[in-house]
């Protein structure tokens, strides 16, 4: 049987680098960081005290009754949705909203949410607000995307911490294979810039702790890598089935072609150190895609700057594309953006597809001194991809070794 | 103590507010579900911020007998007189 060949027909983003998909583009072209340095007063006493906020604040796009009633979380997943379906132009097309589905992945939900509830909470039990189960549930961010745009297919929330983002553009790719819709808005969003998770990811001993430096503090590959940097943000592509789109005479930046999921089955932290789990999910991806290791030349890899994690993700690259692994530029947004957590993938979704589109890879800032333990042909400046048909990977792994890698093809 | 309209002006803020109602549409005569459209759980939050304004005590099963902004003020005006 035939698969259903599903193409990407709109993007929306806000991200440490601007509030929408050109600025954010432009931002990882330029090979600028969205790190700094906070000032707040709950950061004082904390050992990790840089982090990459986004450029825009939501609040300054979303009406202020409507922002009130959602999570930091879901603000961003609304903004980027809005963005993407008015790229998209479905909303004036005739499209039948039973035929919309959403899936808007977060990895951990409305934090802020729940932690100020709890500080409402110890004041006054009447201060807890009426709206914080539905603010604060980890569906959230996709049930207000649906609420916005009147989808009435399956509204999911793929929850796979890290992986989340890329699980939600697995998860809507079935959707539509599956017959269940024709168009599925993805992606994934975090705003979990607080106390909490930078103190807990800080005592994993998972953050960079360049406080002195944020900017070079994100540093995939590079030998002085110490940690990750907690970002926020937003990603979310318009997945349609490709007859859908040809139909209505859509805008098309690439197909869809297939993505991979797989589990370690190694431990609820650590990243196998053989690979085995990351290089499987790549390569149901291209399977999945009809595509071979030949087809790949550009990967946005995972790479958080940990030092085991980027070691794991190099080892199963190699093993899984071998010997075209050469002709394969590995970029790390993340250097720039940092970790978007449940947003990560998603965002870096976005820049693979912009990738593909622009015949461009960005740049991975920060690799002053690449780790020898890295084979993969990284660019430290931007690099031109090839004409004609190219293809690329996104990869994105989770605490629980959560792995999902998504294949994306040139049209 | 405050007068009706002082009660009505603050009420009127807490309803913009939390639901974006503008200031001028809550008058006493308004039903906040069929005019104003305050959905319940807005009430709510209403409720918590106007007890926390005016320093009365509205039990919540009281709150579905608020049914125009003028019950709510009128409740606000006996409880701060009681």
């Amino acid at each position: 049987m035939s698969k259903t060949r599903v193409v990407i027909t709109g993007l929306g983003a806000t991200t440490p680098l601007g509030g929408d998909v050109t600025s954010t583009w432009e931002g990882l072209l330029a090979g600028r960081s969205g790190a700094r340095r906070l000032t707040d007063e709950w950061v004082q006493n904390l050992a990790v005290q840089i982090a990459a906020p986004v450029a825009v604040e939501p609040t300054e796009v979303i009406e202020r009754v409507k922002a009130r009633r959602l999570d930091r979380t879901a603000q961003l997943a609304v903004v980027a949705a809005r963005e993407a379906w008015a790229d998209s132009g479905l909303e004036d097309s005739g499209l039948d909203k039973e035929r919309l589905g959403v899936a808007v992945a977060s990895g951990i939900g409305g934090l802020h949410t729940t932690l100020s509830n709890y500080d409402a909470l110890q004041q006054n039990p009447r201060r807890v607000s009426p709206l914080a189960i539905p603010m604060l549930m980890p569906n959230s961010s996709a049930a207000y995307v649906s609420l916005e745009l009147g989808a009435k297919a399956g509204v999911h929330t793929p929850v796979s911490a890290c992986a989340s983002g890329n699980e939600a553009i697995w998860l809507g790719l079935d959707q539509i294979r599956l017959g269940r819709a024709d168009v599925v808005v993805a992606g994934g969003a975090e705003g979990a810039i607080m106390a909490l998770p930078l103190a807990a990811f800080g005592m994993m001993q998972a953050l960079s702790k360049r406080n002195d430096d944020p900017e070079k503090a994100s540093r995939p590959w590079d030998l002085d890598r110490d940690g990750f940097l907690l970002g926020e943000g937003a990603g979310i592509l318009i997945l349609e089935s490709y007859e859908h789109a040809k139909a209505r005479g859509a805008k098309i930046y690439a197909e869809l072609a297939g993505a991979g999921i797989s589990a370690d089955g190694h431990d609820i932290a650590q990243p196998d150190p053989t690979g085995s789990g990351a290089r499987r999910a790549m390569q149901r991806a291209l399977s999945e895609g009809d595509l071979t290791p030949a087809d790949i030349f550009h990967i946005n890899a995972h790479a958080t700057s940990t030092p085991q994690g980027d070691i794991a993700e190099s080892i199963a690259i190699r093993q899984a594309l071998g010997k075209d692994a050469d002709h394969a530029v590995a970029t790390a947004p993340k250097s720039m953006i940092g970790h978007l957590l449940g947003g990560a993938g998603a965002v870096e979704s976005v820049a693979t597809v912009l990738a593909l589109k622009n015949r461009v890879s960005p740049p991975t800032i920060n690799v002053d001194k690449l780790d020898d333990q890295i084979e993969l042909d990284v660019a430290t400046e931007q690099r031109k991809l090839p004409d004609g048909d190219i293809a690329a990977l996104n990869n994105s792994f989770g605490f629980g070794g959560h792995n999902a890698a998504i294949a994306f093809k040139s049209i | 103590m405050a007068s009706t309209e002082e009660i009505r002006s603050s009420l009127a803020e807490i309803v913009n507010e939390i639901a974006g109602i503008p200031v001028e549409d809550v008058q006493l005569d308004k039903s906040f579900t069929d005019d104003l459209d305050v959905d319940s759980l807005s009430m709510v939050e209403v409720v918590v911020a106007a007890e926390e304004k005016f320093d009365v005590k509205i039990p919540d099963d009281e709150v579905k007998n608020l049914k125009t902004v003028g019950d709510a003020v009128a409740f606000i005006e006996r409880a701060q007189n009681g």
